[in-house]
């Protein structure tokens, strides 16, 4: 399996506070990796370190070459700082997940503007197309920068609560989407929903403060109080404490 | 009508005024398309005023004073940059010192500089009909690139506007796409503070594409409604001027104004008539 890249003892922050101590972890193509962990515990900014979005302050983050052609991120912002009265359409936002340092001129191209289409068609945004971002609903926005996220086939996909403002329908064919692309591309998912994660996701990563990556998607609640990770595992009905997750079954974090 | 055409063929400085409102116009049309899609209105006012400075501290040297403005413009477009993106300074914070202290700098200079005191009337009004052949050219050099550059890089300029925060992770150089930008930002509003004065600049750069907004949902028909906007505006202004004997700048912007208020009504009738039209069919079903 091919490293697609490496974060070595990295700490991170913003200002002269540090946010995130001494994380370190490696992602392989085909990891689906769900992070998981409390509020401002740091999981966005593990995602902006990854994507260099945010400069480590110590330790190094290595990328490992990529083919030809190939774009590295596809990224889905938990909340974006756009403008939503911005004069751009639906159609435009999506074939802005094109953009490179190596399309740089030009126009779209027939076949990529078919693609975008289709990631539309398949996010049920095609018929917003020529709507300008101004006019949609949140849920549609979020599908939309999904289609963003999705349209250059990037190696490694990032995703930021990627269920936040979608109706449950969505969600469930969103992770069943997930699965499928797993077998292309590395995916990295912030969660708070870990009961529904852990049967999608191959690992996880638990951040508050600093990362511990756990190589299963079985997790117990003593596995996350020894990370540092203050979550609750419901599981409803059997198995009280040895917590293996199976499928079917529905875990809430943090309830009350 | 003929007495005019007439006159406009038989004077030079007319003629020479009518290609600037024309370069003008092309130039606040991008130009002020992506200040507004952007929300830098106030940005923009900003560095017009600072620019103040550089035409004072000019003139005090002996320098041509279009060259003091554009440093000083570019210099304080820059600062305001790099002060909001450390963060300490709030954004508009950092506009309004900017402003302040340009304008004060300049009053300072002029009020130093001895003898002829230049008619800085100009600078305040623009003066239109004084336009000269140099001047043009300027304008026709920037609108050039402006056009180039907007034509080559219309959609990469697009996206990064957008949400750099998102061209970002694509590995694309937002940084320097965006002070390039701003130079020329910068560049447009010295070149046109000659034709329209400073008072009246912000408005040429935000008005023609508030009103195109009405009409149009991407950038690239912000840009075109805008210069078309631009155009007639700056048109029939002149003309208004000229006829009446009032000065250029403040009718192009009275025009200006009275089309953005007849957008605003027709883009309001045409959606409650459409609004009717649904409901009546609502009835009859
Ligand atoms: N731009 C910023 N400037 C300063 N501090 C920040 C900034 N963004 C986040 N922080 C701080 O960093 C910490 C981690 O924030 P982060 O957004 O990474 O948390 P999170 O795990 O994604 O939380 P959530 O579950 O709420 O999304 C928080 O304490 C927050 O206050
Ligand atoms: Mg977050």
């Amino acid at each position: 399996m091919n490293k697609i890249l490496e974060v070595n003892n990295v700490s991170a922050g913003y200002g002269s506070e540090v946010v995130l101590k001494n994380v370190s972890i490696e992602v392989f193509e085909n990891d689906f990796i769900g992070v998981i962990g409390p509020n401002g515990g740091g999981k966005t900014t593990f995602l902006k370190l990854l994507l260099g979005q945010l400069q480590p302050m110590q330790g190094a983050i290595h990328h490992f070459p990529l083919n030809e052609g190939e774009t590295l991120f596809g990224y889905l912002p938990q909340t974006s700082n756009i403008d939503k009265k911005f004069p751009i359409t639906v159609q435009d936002v999506v074939l802005s997940g094109l953009l490179s340092p190596k399309r740089f001129f030009g126009s779209h191209t027939k076949a990529n503007k078919h693609k975008a289409a289709e990631l539309m068609q398949m996010a049920g945004v095609l018929h917003l197309a020529s709507k300008s971002i101004g006019e949609l609903s949140g849920g549609q926005l979020q599908r939309t920068f999904l289609c963003r996220a999705l349209i250059a086939d990037p190696r490694l996909l990032v995703l930021d609560e990627p269920n936040t403002f979608v109706d449950n329908k969505f969600e469930k064919e969103l992770y069943e989407l997930l699965k499928e692309l797993n077998k292309q591309m590395a995916i990295i998912m912030v969660s708070h929903d870990v009961g529904t994660i852990t049967s999608y996701v191959k690992t996880i990563a638990c951040v508050n403060r600093s990362l511990h990556y756990h190589k299963s998607n079985k997790i117990s609640q003593q596995q996350l109080a020894s990370y540092d990770c203050p979550l609750q595992i419901i599981t409803h009905g059997k198995v009280p404490h040895t917590v293996l997750l199976d499928h079917k079954e529905t875990l809430t974090p943090n309830p009350k | 009508m003929f007495t005019i055409l007439q006159e406009i063929l038989e004077y030079q400085f007319l003629q020479n005024a009518l290609w600037a409102s024309v370069l003008v116009s092309v130039a606040a049309g991008i130009v002020g398309s992506y200040i507004t899609s952007r929300r830098m209105v106030f940005l923009s006012g900003g560095i017009t005023h600072a620019s103040f400075g550089g035409i004072g501290i000019a003139y005090y040297f002996g320098i041509n004073p279009v060259m003091g403005a554009l440093v000083f413009a570019i210099l304080s477009a820059f600062g305001i940059e790099a002060l909001a993106n450390r963060k300490t300074v709030r954004e508009d914070s950092a506009i309004g010192i900017l402003w302040a202290f340009g304008m004060a700098i300049g009053i300072i200079f002029v009020f130093l500089t001895p003898g002829y005191a230049p008619n800085l009337m100009n600078f305040l009004f623009g003066s239109i009909l004084t336009v000269t052949q140099s001047d043009l050219l300027m304008l026709l050099a920037l609108d050039v690139i402006l056009i180039a550059l907007f034509w080559l890089f219309f959609n990469p300029i697009l996206f990064i506007s957008f949400d750099p925060e998102f061209a970002q992770t694509q590995k694309v150089p937002v940084k320097v796409v965006q002070y390039i930008l701003t130079a020329l930002m910068a560049a447009a509003i010295v070149l046109s503070i000659r034709v329209v004065g400073i008072i009246l600049l912000i408005s040429l750069f935000s008005i023609p594409p508030a009103t195109a907004n009405f009409f149009t949902k991407t950038f690239k028909g912000m840009i075109l409604w805008s210069i078309a906007i631009s155009l007639i505006g700056t048109f029939v202004g002149l003309l208004a001027s000229y006829r009446v004997n009032i000065p250029s700048g403040a009718a192009i912007i009275v025009v200006f104004v009275v089309m953005f208020a007849l957008a605003k009504l027709v883009s309001y009738t045409t959606m409650r008539v459409r609004i009717r039209t649904e409901n009546n069919k609502l009835h009859q079903a």
